[in-house]
């Protein structure tokens, strides 16, 4: 599995965002270093919706704040449009924030909750303008309404008073209003009912469509990506393992990781085929020291010598189909 | 055929206002104080009422009518006796230079109240401003602030205070009242660090950085809300506190002199005419007595109502 | 087994035979009273469930499916809670017994698996003084006997290393282990009915498959009763017996678990199941979403608990709830129990969603618009408009 190498990426003009080399490492206790990304590269397209999926561990939301510089980037670029944002001044970032904005995962603490609705939404218009009170109000009610939120029973109330579904959304506003062209969206109907998920998928889907945005969806759930993705990058452990089209991706999974996660899924079908005698403990290695060679080696049934010994880098298997495999399953 | 807007906002029935989390109900601010007293228990709206009473009396203390002067030695002139038991003319009494006793009780209130406000005003605002910002901000800032509170929680205070008094040759409410708040600064400094901490990492400020929010509007508009309220919380016990401390120092002999009135300081002069007459003491010890316990009620009170606003089933 | 060798009167079982349930829930309520109102969380829950079958138990936040099988196990301990009804377990009505005699079934008989297996497990206590004091208090057994049927049941679940792992404390372990060891906290009594509430939704889905199919198999092995509660219907699927479905508090729908997702009747289960978004679809399926949110506990509204976001709904269904009554004339039988005026693949019910259709009600143009019925629908429109060309030619083409 995981393994670097640039096969899949497409070329540079023809994409909104390129990540290349990505490596976010950190300090541990004792003198160790976390290893959560360690080397990927991928791209997406103007109006693309990349997802990206993976357990936790796999770096996937590691990823995702480190597209937006919200932590420190080890080595390697992301640049959005042609400018680097690993290389820009803290100035310069915070001006390019308005481009790339993030929903996150519990929507109710990514609001404030000693400050009003109508006040959240507007912070971004109030740090970057425009200025007049007027202006700032009606763009605030233009967006509530866009996302589903009566701006007139909204405005004065606080992030308690809603419901988890009503919260992200609150929070979906805040980050479209400023006009980003591309939005990261980290696991944001993971802590939703499932009722409420599909509700918030949609509303991501049109919106998508009618503010022109390019998507990356982070997720851990194969059934959610594929419904948002055109393509799916798979992460284990920091490394890529596979990324395609997503119907390609989930009809010919050519990756053994892909195929543990598609064969785990819990299929909402009494009739579809159900492996009831895996129950072994899963070790998950450490990141602070994975293995060598491809990570994934010490759960994959494949497993050989090569596999410890040389990292396996992204080939192509087909039709927009790369796999970082030495083995793989296409 | 309904547009996608209007399916959309239809897909929240916009009931915003019936509270999602079971027992997130609003609490009193939007409410009238008026309700929330007449809820509480009855011994909750006696400690309340004393307090009102006790603040309102300590502010208006000049301005009280009939009140007497509480530095008014009447036996000097002939006119009022000293250790006197209750009467028509002094509803509490006279101490031992004929002072009113009752007059002396409402001032020495204003004596605690000036002490306790001034320090809890400094704690609040130096040492929550400076907690909030380094454990924001960390790196050296935060260093050097810490390094300043852990010498200064290490540093005796009752040293501090003899020596500040000392060394300006001046003792009163002023010095007493700068020397501890200089001394307050540092537990509350901890506190909000601690809180402005767990703040720091919670989403929403991720979020403003995401937004491209400058530091310091954070801290101004994300951080310092939310540490503020635990601060408040922890002014309250405060309080308690100083008012004790207030009326110890005074009772020592080192805190606010006579002829001010302070309840400490009043029993001190009480304690030793004891054997003629025993009563000077007792409004004094009964108007410190039932202002901390007020305080303490009052701030348990307060405590489990803001726990009832975030709690959900 | 714990069971035969009870001393204390009163939690020995009453004679049962065999042919009786081991588990009966008649009208059971539960309701917490707080400053806001009273919470209804569980209006009206009945249930049986025999030994060695497993029940799964589905609903959302607020549906109160976590609160029922607290209720069933008595741990809704609190001066405001106030429960009623009829919960028989092996012949003794557990509503009826005091704490005391709980605390002998707890552990021994009736078992719980939480959610969470950080908060569940004691932090600061070593795994296997968790699983060996467990052992010795409610099995009596010595210190020696305890540390061997801890590492028994430490294999039993599948932990590799079982001896170390004994010292090890739970922030050491991950996820998928500390809740292997609450299972087998839970196991080591051989209890007759396991609750396992949310058991894997904390996890990732690779351990959750594990996970489920480590209780399937103790359930299985042991013969043991089971209680899985959990909000995604992909979990229940293939691995319950029966599955009952709740909203608001009530059982909407109860079922075999293959009749209930090849012939479902209540709206809201059918609703859900077309909300998930599944492998099977093309990638950008619209979702059939359902608008609205789940009631509030405190202030349900009248009739139908899922009137206000029922594509089904007619006036009926805002006064009156419905009685939950066997629906099954396909393969469910008597056993297929829903709650509905309008059930669904009945006449009646495809009546209400055409006139609601034709009134454009939102959240039934809503469901209409998702691409299943979009499909279906365009073809119906479409064999309607050759049939009327056809009619209206003289049957010319």
């Amino acid at each position: 599995m995981a393994g670097t190498g640039k096969a899949h990426l497409r070329r540079p003009e023809e994409v909104l965002l390129r990540v290349e080399d990505l490596v976010v490492e950190y300090p541990a206790p004792g003198r160790k270093v976390v290893h959560a990304v360690s080397g990927i590269s991928f791209d997406v397209k103007a109006g693309e919706t990349l997802g990206l999926v993976g357990e936790s561990g796999c770096g996937k939301t590691t990823t995702g704040k480190a597209i937006l510089q919200l932590l420190p980037v080890t080595s390697g670029s992301v640049v959005l449009d042609g400018t680097d944002l690993t290389k820009l001044s803290e100035r310069k970032m915070r001006r390019a924030r308005t481009d790339l904005q993030m929903i996150f995962q519990d929507p109710i603490s990514s609001l404030n909750p000693r400050r009003t609705i109508g006040d959240i939404v507007a912070e971004p218009l109030q740090v970057w303008g425009p200025h007049s009170e007027v202006e700032q109000v009606r763009m605030v009610d233009e967006m509530l309404e866009a996302v589903g939120i009566d701006p007139v029973q909204a405005r004065g109330r606080r992030p308690h008073e809603f419901s988890g579904g009503q919260c992200q959304r609150i929070s979906i506003a805040r980050s479209l209003v400023l006009g980003p062209r591309l939005l990261i969206c980290d696991e944001p109907v993971s802590a939703l009912d499932m009722s409420v998920q599909a509700q918030i998928l949609n509303l991501l889907g049109d919106l998508k469509a009618d503010y022109n945005l390019t998507l990356v969806f982070i997720a851990h759930d194969l059934a959610v990506i594929k419904n948002v993705s055109d393509r799916v990058a798979v992460m284990y452990l920091g490394k890529l393992c596979e990324v395609a089209g997503a119907d390609d991706l989930y009809d010919h999974p050519a990756h053994p990781y892909t195929g543990v996660l598609l064969n785990a899924n819990p299929e909402p079908d009494p009739d579809a085929p159900l492996d009831l005698e895996s129950d072994q403990a899963v070790e998950m290695p450490s990141p602070i020291n994975p293995p060598s060679g491809c990570r994934f080696r010490t759960r994959c049934p494949n497993a050989a010598e090569k596999c410890a010994a040389e990292e396996p880098m992204m080939r192509s298997v087909g039709d927009d189909h790369f796999v970082a495999c030495h083995f793989p399953t296409l | 055929m309904a547009g996608p807007t209007e399916l959309r906002s239809l897909q929240e029935d916009g009931q915003a206002s019936v509270p999602t989390a079971v027992g997130s109900f609003r609490v009193r601010v939007g409410r009238s104080l008026w309700n929330a007293f007449r809820e509480m228990s009855w011994p909750t709206k006696a400690c309340a009422s004393w307090l009102v009473l006790i603040v309102t009396a300590a502010i208006f203390a000049d301005w009280i009518p009939g009140l007497q002067d509480p530095n008014y030695q009447g036996f000097l002139f002939g006119k009022g006796k000293t250790l006197d038991p209750p009467s028509m003319e002094h509803w509490l009494g006279t101490d031992n230079v004929s002072r009113d006793i009752l007059a002396r009780v409402v001032h020495g209130a204003r004596t605690s109240l000036i002490f306790a406000g001034g320090v809890l005003l400094c704690g609040l605002v130096v040492g929550g401003l400076l907690g909030s910002a380094a454990g924001f901000l960390r790196g050296r800032f935060e260093a050097v602030v810490m390094f300043y509170v852990d010498v200064s929680l290490a540093f005796p205070a009752l040293v501090f205070f003899l020596f500040a008094i000392t060394m300006l040759n001046t003792r009163g409410l002023g010095i007493m009242t700068v020397a501890v708040a200089i001394l307050i600064v540092a537990p509350y400094t901890r506190i909000a660090r601690a809180n402005s901490l767990s703040v720091s990492n919670r989403e929403f400020v991720t979020a403003a950085r995401a937004i491209g929010t400058s530091r310091p509007r954070i801290l101004v508009r994300e951080i310092i809300p939310n540490v503020y309220p635990t601060l408040v919380a922890y002014s309250l016990i405060v309080a308690a506190v100083l008012v004790i401390l207030e009326a110890t120092l005074s009772f020592l002999g080192i805190g606010v002199p006579i002829p001010r009135a302070s309840w400490g300081g009043d029993i001190n002069m009480a304690r030793r005419d004891i054997a003629i007459n025993v009563w000077p003491m007792i409004p004094p010890i009964l108007a410190l007595v039932a202002t901390i316990l007020s305080v303490n009620v009052v701030s348990d009170w307060l405590r489990s109502n803001a726990a009832s606003r975030s709690s959900a089933l | 087994m714990p069971a035969e060798n009870a001393s204390t009167p009163g939690t020995g079982p009453v004679a049962v035979s065999a042919g009786s349930p081991l588990l009966r829930v008649d009208d059971l309520h539960t309701s917490f009273h707080v400053p806001a109102g009273e919470v209804r969380a569980v209006r009206g829950v009945s249930l049986t469930l025999d030994r060695g079958r497993t029940l799964g138990i589905v609903g959302e936040s607020g549906s109160g499916k976590t609160v029922l099988a607290r209720s069933i196990m008595r741990l809704n301990i609190g001066g405001n809670v106030s429960t009623s009804g009829n919960v028989e377990f092996e012949g003794r009505d557990l509503l009826d017994l005091p704490l005391k005699a709980m605390k002998n079934l707890w552990g021994t008989e009736l078992a719980m698996v939480f959610q969470d297996p950080m908060t569940s497990l004691n932090p600061v206590v070593r795994v296997g003084r968790q699983l060996t004091e467990h052992v010795r208090s409610n099995l009596g057994a010595s210190r020696g006997e305890a540390r061997q049927t801890a590492i028994d049941l430490l294999r039993e679940v599948r932990i590799p290393d079982a001896e170390a792992r004994l010292r090890a404390f739970p922030h050491e372990l991950s996820g998928g282990m500390r809740q292997r060891i609450c299972i087998a906290i839970a196991l080591a009594c051989e209890p007759a009915l396991l609750f396992a509430d949310e058991p894997t939704t904390a996890l990732d889905v690779t351990v959750q498959h594990q996970i489920l199919n480590l209780l399937g198999r103790e359930q299985r092995e042991r013969q043991m009763a089971m209680i899985l509660v959990t909000h995604d219907l992909g979990v229940v699927a293939g691995r319950t017996d029966d599955t009952i479905v709740m909203y608001a508090g009530k059982v909407v729908e109860q079922a075999p678990t293959r009749v209930l997702f090849t012939e479902m009747r209540h709206p809201y289960s059918e609703a859900l199941l077309r909300s998930i978004p599944r492998i099977g679809q093309r990638s950008h399926t619209r979702l059939s979403a359902i608008t609205g949110r789940p009631p509030d506990p405190i202030d349900i509204p009248p009739g139908c608990p899922f009137n206000p976001r029922c594509p089904y709904v007619q006036q009926k269904c805002r006064e009156e709830p419905p009685p939950l009554v066997a629906v099954g004339d396909g393969a469910g039988g008597a056993s297929h129990l829903a709650a509905c005026w309008y059930p669904v693949g009945t006449d009646a019910g495809r009546d209400a969603f055409a006139r609601n259709l034709a009134d454009r009600l939102p959240q039934t143009v809503v469901v209409a618009e998702g691409s299943e019925f979009a499909e279906s629908a365009a073809a119906n429109a479409a064999a309607e408009a050759t049939a009327a060309n056809g009619s209206s030619e003289g049957g010319g083409a």
